[in-house]
């Protein structure tokens, strides 16, 4: 979590300097969701992750080099350069892939965990999605068939509570998000994001009955941005309060907490840790800066996988 | 050599490349117990059972997803559109998703799927079941786009989409469903991006493809007996297009006229009159004529559809129309000046 | 080590912004996440959070400052720091907040506009002379800053390399491959009539005529592509396009031609110009002077012809003043007036034109020199034109066009006999507007001129 924190932390930094550009979604504050969920996962399972995924990225195992690279448009990023932000794709590590079109990677997830179920083997895949995916179509879509066919896919609404700027109440008449899961036979599930523990054992519920039952869920975790929708967002229509009072209420601080408190972590192991974390970060800031630019030939070579296929001749 | 129909020429390509593959299925709307709304998977279910050919609910933009989902994870999914009518509501996934996310992952996946399914308006459909939109797709970077016009074609290249690791567009004739033709036995297959001559000629070029490809070939015969020589080219594939076979048959004949079933405006049509006047502008005798749907919303009457639909007095004219030649007869539709 | 904190990003479009209020004062600690101050973007006003952690030590712009992408705004560091190094390096990135300094001077288009649409405001009613705007759009153009002109009208600043499309005048039409084919067959395409839609040579006419035989190798000289060239107009020329089209379009022209026989104007001007020879401020009469006052003189004896059509109705010229048609070496024209032609004497009459003319030519006139006419005068006679007509300079009535002198021969009736006869000619045309003066009128003008011309020494009364 810190270091997911570090990394969008530096990316705002780098963003602030011009180093990056074009869209920038942070996802601080909600840290805990994407480490819980992802937590309870074997490293076979898949991610799918929205345009705001930075840390499911990391949580799934990528590094920070990969994801900074990335953000700085550079060779060595996760996605070679050609995905940025909201596109941070890790095969490796089955990360599937950060999506700008909201609900748009919902239907495509599902299909994910059909070949999973096409092939026998008992893989789980993981959507993450907004509360401003809901209302869209390929949301119901995605849902409706993964209820009908059985697939083993738990979908994790991530509720920041805001539509980029617009709050829940304004856009969904039902603003308990998981009453729509009745409709498609999906099992549900709803609980505060602020404990990353309770969000790894409740997701591992959920991902167990989908391994073992091919069962889909639907999970609601209440969360929150502490930052705009994205960079260029002040975040006007969110009062100064608000804002302090969900801080409080930081999985992060939390965590360091409860390792003390409960696991016997003393506190100059945390801050060998902490520190170890900032240089990591620090090298990867400086990793990112000093890596060759995305190369065009590879573009051209990204476009199809057929390689008698080059769109130079199109 | 056998002779098919188009739609049974579909189905043993679909066929003979599920037994050889078994990551390969079948998914759509009524594709399994319904034996296929224009019968082309007649007899797959009971051939692969439930697991590999999958009814759908009408859901496009969901089962296309799935099909784009499972793509990357490795399986080989045969998409059916019950018509591209339809795809409307899917093409984000399309467009969004099925061609952007191998550049968009550094090229980290592949997406081998097939959308397939018929275009084209089919005999008073209307305006939204009518539709030819190839243009739509072959615009997007990253898919690629067939369209077969013989039961030979359909067979051959349907067998190279589903073996190709790119997302292909695979649109077949409404109307073309039915037409007999030989095909060749067992696995022989056509490459994608590669043009055919149907009838070769000396006089004019006409390019075009699916079912007008059929109405071209007819124009061509009533010319024969005025003893003008056309030449046919179907370019089978729209994306990547095989200009260089148009190239040499316009550089042969000095004429071209393209003929398409969609409407004008930023059709495939004007890609290939763009290319044909780059690559041929010292060969072209005349301005390369257009015959396609004229600028309407397809009608639901006969008289009108058949109106804004490209025929053969339409394709004659033009034809005559680059070689300088008076018009032999009153044309039956005074309508076709507009273009 | 203390850091440099730079006026960052906070919109994906944005280039500068306008540092709206510290939020943090210098001393404060800092946590990342902290917002140090409030900037005003192109699109919002956004807060401007730090990610790192430390003592903020010195602002360096004042709220209200405008600073650009990547500069300067303050320094982070730990408390007691010494910042000199810091601070050289601040100043070496130079860069100051800038103050919101418009441009000093609005671009010389708009200028020369407005100088335009003064006058054609008052062109209805008050009647500027049409090189008027030119002439005084051109000093205002001049003096602006080459490198602004380019910017604010590249089309205009470069000539275009791009070739005019033909007007289809004189080209031959032929299509693409029969122009190959031609090269190919040694077919002169010249000699060709295209039996293609606006008569395009096309295959067919290739092959006919290289079946007959019209082979022409040698005739086949390609010319090498002389491509045209599409130049900017100046503002002058402008307008003069757009008075001149509106003269043409908006009076209805009459032209009378008349001779006249100038040995008598000749010989005169000769003896008034040996007269004055070695005197100190002594000036050459011209033929053109006493052409202008021969006009000057006509009008003042016909004062119905001494007019102008306006839209209140005819407005009489209190008095005479004649314009010359001067033409200026940069390709533009202007017409300086010589008031009151009709009273001043000739020499005085001369001594002026040779002024305005060179002041025109000097770009040096008043722009009262060059308005206020009611007639001009236009000499082409120089050039060896025998006679052309002009267009009329509104809102003047006429305009004399002055062809040149020759020894013509003509009828003369001499002891009841014609017998030819050489005798010095000169063609005048006048242009009159018919809205005012009409036939008859113009006749008797034209032949007052002539008279005078012909009988030259009333012009010394």
């Amino acid at each position: 979590m810190l270091t997911i924190r570090r990394v969008e932390e530096a990316a705002a930094k780098a963003y602030a300097q011009g180093k990056i550009g074009g869209f920038l979604h942070l996802g601080i504050g909600q840290e805990g969701v994407c480490v819980g969920a992802i937590a309870s996962l074997r490293p076979t399972d898949y991610v799918v992750g929205t345009y705001r995924e930075h840390g499911h990225y990391i949580a799934k195992g990528g590094s920070p080099k990969g994801c900074l690279a990335e953000l700085y448009g550079k060779a060595t990023g996760t996605s070679k350069g050609m995905g940025g932000s909201m596109h941070l794709f890790d095969a490796k590590n089955r990360m599937l892939g950060g999506y700008g079109i909201v609900g748009g990677h919902v239907p495509l997830a599902a299909g994910v965990a059909f070949q999973s179920k096409y092939r026998g083997d008992d893989d789980v895949t993981l959507c993450f999605f907004g509360d401003g995916s809901v209302p869209q179509g390929a949301f119901h879509e995605g849902i409706s068939l993964a209820g009908l066919w059985k697939l083993p896919i738990v979908f994790i609404c991530e509720n920041n509570q805001y539509s980029m700027g617009t709050p829940l109440y304004r856009t969904l008449a039902v603003p308990d998000v998981t009453e729509r899961a009745a409709g498609y036979a999906v099992a549900r599930d709803r609980f505060d994001g602020d404990d990353v523990l309770r969000v790894k054992e409740r997701i591992g519920e959920a991902v167990a009955r989908a391994r073992k039952d091919k069962t889909p869920t639907l999970v609601e975790v209440i969360t929150y941005r502490f930052r705009g929708h994205s960079m260029s967002d002040p975040g006007n229509y969110r009062t100064k309060d608000e804002i302090e009072e969900w801080k409080k209420r930081d999985a992060l601080p939390a965590a360091r907490e409860r390792l003390l408190k409960d696991f016997a972590v003393k506190e100059d192991e945390i801050v060998s840790l902490e520190a170890s974390i900032k240089a990591e970060v620090q090298e990867a800031v400086r990793f990112a800066e000093q890596s060759p630019d995305a190369d065009p030939e590879a573009a051209w070579n990204m476009v199809y996988a057929d390689p008698n296929t080059d769109p130079r001749k199109m | 050599m056998a002779r098919l129909s188009y739609r049974e020429a579909l189905n043993q390509a679909m066929c003979e490349e599920m037994e050889r593959d078994d990551s390969i299925f079948l998914m759509g709307e009524e594709v399994g117990h319904y034996q296929g709304a224009y019968k082309v998977s007649q007899g797959m279910l009971q051939k692969f059972g439930e697991k590999r050919v999958i009814d759908t609910p009408i859901a496009e933009c969901g089962f296309v997803g799935v099909g784009i989902g499972a793509a990357m994870t490795g399986l080989r999914p045969i998409i059916e559109l019950m018509t591209w009518n339809f795809s409307l509501v899917a093409i984000d996934q399309i467009v969004n998703n099925a061609a952007k996310i191998r550049l968009m992952s550094g090229g980290q996946f592949k997406m081998p799927v097939v959308f397939r399914g018929p275009g084209g308006a089919a005999g008073q459909l209307g305006a939204q079941h009518s539709q030819a939109l190839e243009y739509m797709y072959a615009n997007v970077p990253g898919l690629k786009v067939v369209m077969p016009s013989t039961p030979a074609d359909a067979k051959g290249l349907l067998k190279m989409a589903i073996r190709d690791d790119d997302p292909v567009i695979f649109i077949e004739g409404e109307r073309l469903y039915g037409v007999q033709g030989e095909v060749p036995d067992g696995d022989v297959v056509v490459p994608l991006g590669k043009a055919d001559v149907k009838r070769e000629g000396t006089d004019c070029t006409i390019v075009s493809w699916s079912k007008m490809l059929t109405v071209a070939l007819e124009a061509a015969e009533v010319l024969a007996k005025e003893n003008i020589s056309v030449e046919v080219v179907d370019p089978r594939t729209i994306k990547p297009l095989d200009g260089e076979t148009i190239y040499q048959s316009v550089r042969k004949t000095n004429r071209c006229v393209v003929v398409e079933e969609g409407h004008g405006f930023s059709n495939v049509g004007a890609e290939i009159v763009a290319r044909v006047q780059r690559n041929c502008f010292d060969d072209l005798d005349a301005p390369i004529e257009r015959v396609h749907r004229m600028e309407i919303p397809m009608p639901y009457a006969a008289n009108l559809e058949a109106m804004i639909t490209p025929d053969v007095p339409r394709i004659i004219a033009a034809v005559k129309r680059v070689m300088y030649l008076p018009e032999s007869k009153p044309e039956s539709k005074p309508q076709s000046k507009v273009e | 080590m203390a850091s440099i904190i730079t006026m960052p990003k906070l919109s994906p479009t944005m280039e500068e912004g306008v540092l709206a209020k510290w939020t943090k004062k210098e001393g404060d600690k800092i946590q990342p996440g902290d917002v140090i101050a409030e900037v005003e973007t192109d699109k919002a006003n956004m807060e401007f959070p730090l990610e790192d952690e430390g003592v903020l030590l010195k602002l360096l712009v004042k709220e209200g400052d405008t600073v650009k992408l990547g500069d300067p705004v303050a320094v982070l560091g730990e408390a007691g720091e010494d910042l000199a190094d810091v601070m050289k390096e601040v100043g070496q990135k130079g860069a100051q907040p800038q103050k919101k300094t418009d441009e000093p001077a609005a671009p010389p288009v708009a200028a020369t506009v407005r100088a335009e649409t003064g006058d054609r405001e008052q062109g209805d009613t008050k009647a500027p002379d049409p090189t008027r705007a030119a002439a005084k759009s051109v000093p205002v153009a001049k003096p602006a800053p080459a490198s602004k002109q380019a910017a604010a009208r590249p089309a205009l600043s470069v000539v275009q390399a791009e070739p005019a499309n033909g007007n289809g005048h004189g080209r031959v039409l032929a299509s693409p491959f029969a122009r190959k084919l031609a090269l190919e067959k040694g077919v002169d395409l010249k000699r060709l009539s295209g039996s293609g839609p606006h008569g395009r040579i096309i295959k067919r006419d290739i092959d006919e005529a290289a079946a007959h035989g019209e082979a022409a190798p040698s005739s086949l000289a390609y010319v090498p592509s002389r491509e045209d060239q599409l130049v900017p107009a100046s503002q002058m020329r402008k307008t003069i396009a757009r008075r001149l089209i509106e003269a043409k379009r908006e009076i209805p022209h009459i032209y009378l031609t008349a001779d006249a026989t100038v040995d008598r104007l000749v010989e005169m001007r000769e003896q008034l110009n040996d007269s004055g020879t070695g005197t100190e401020g002594a000036v050459k009469v011209s033929i053109n002077d006493l052409v202008i006052k021969a006009l000057a003189m006509a009008l003042a004896r016909m004062p119905d012809a001494n007019v102008s059509w306006t839209a209140e109705g005819i407005l009489r010229h209190g008095g005479v003043h004649i314009g010359m048609a001067v033409s200026l070496p940069d390709n533009g024209l202007i017409t300086p007036v010589v008031r009151d032609a009709d009273v001043k004497s000739i020499g005085a009459l001369a001594r002026e034109t040779r002024s305005l003319a060179e002041r025109a030519r000097a770009k040096k006139l008043k722009p009262e020199e060059y308005s206020g006419g009611s007639a001009t005068v236009s000499n082409l006679g120089m050039f060896g034109v025998r006679e052309f007509v002009a267009i009329i300079n509104p809102p003047e009535s006429v305009i004399l066009a002055v062809g040149t002198t020759e020894k013509r021969p003509i009828v003369v009736t001499r002891d009841g006999h014609d017998v030819l006869e050489v005798a010095r000619r000169m063609t005048l045309t006048l242009s009159c507007d018919h809205r005012v003066v009409d036939g008859v009128l113009g006749a008797k003008l034209l032949g007052e001129v002539v008279k005078l011309l012909e009988k030259p020494m009333g012009m010394l009364l």
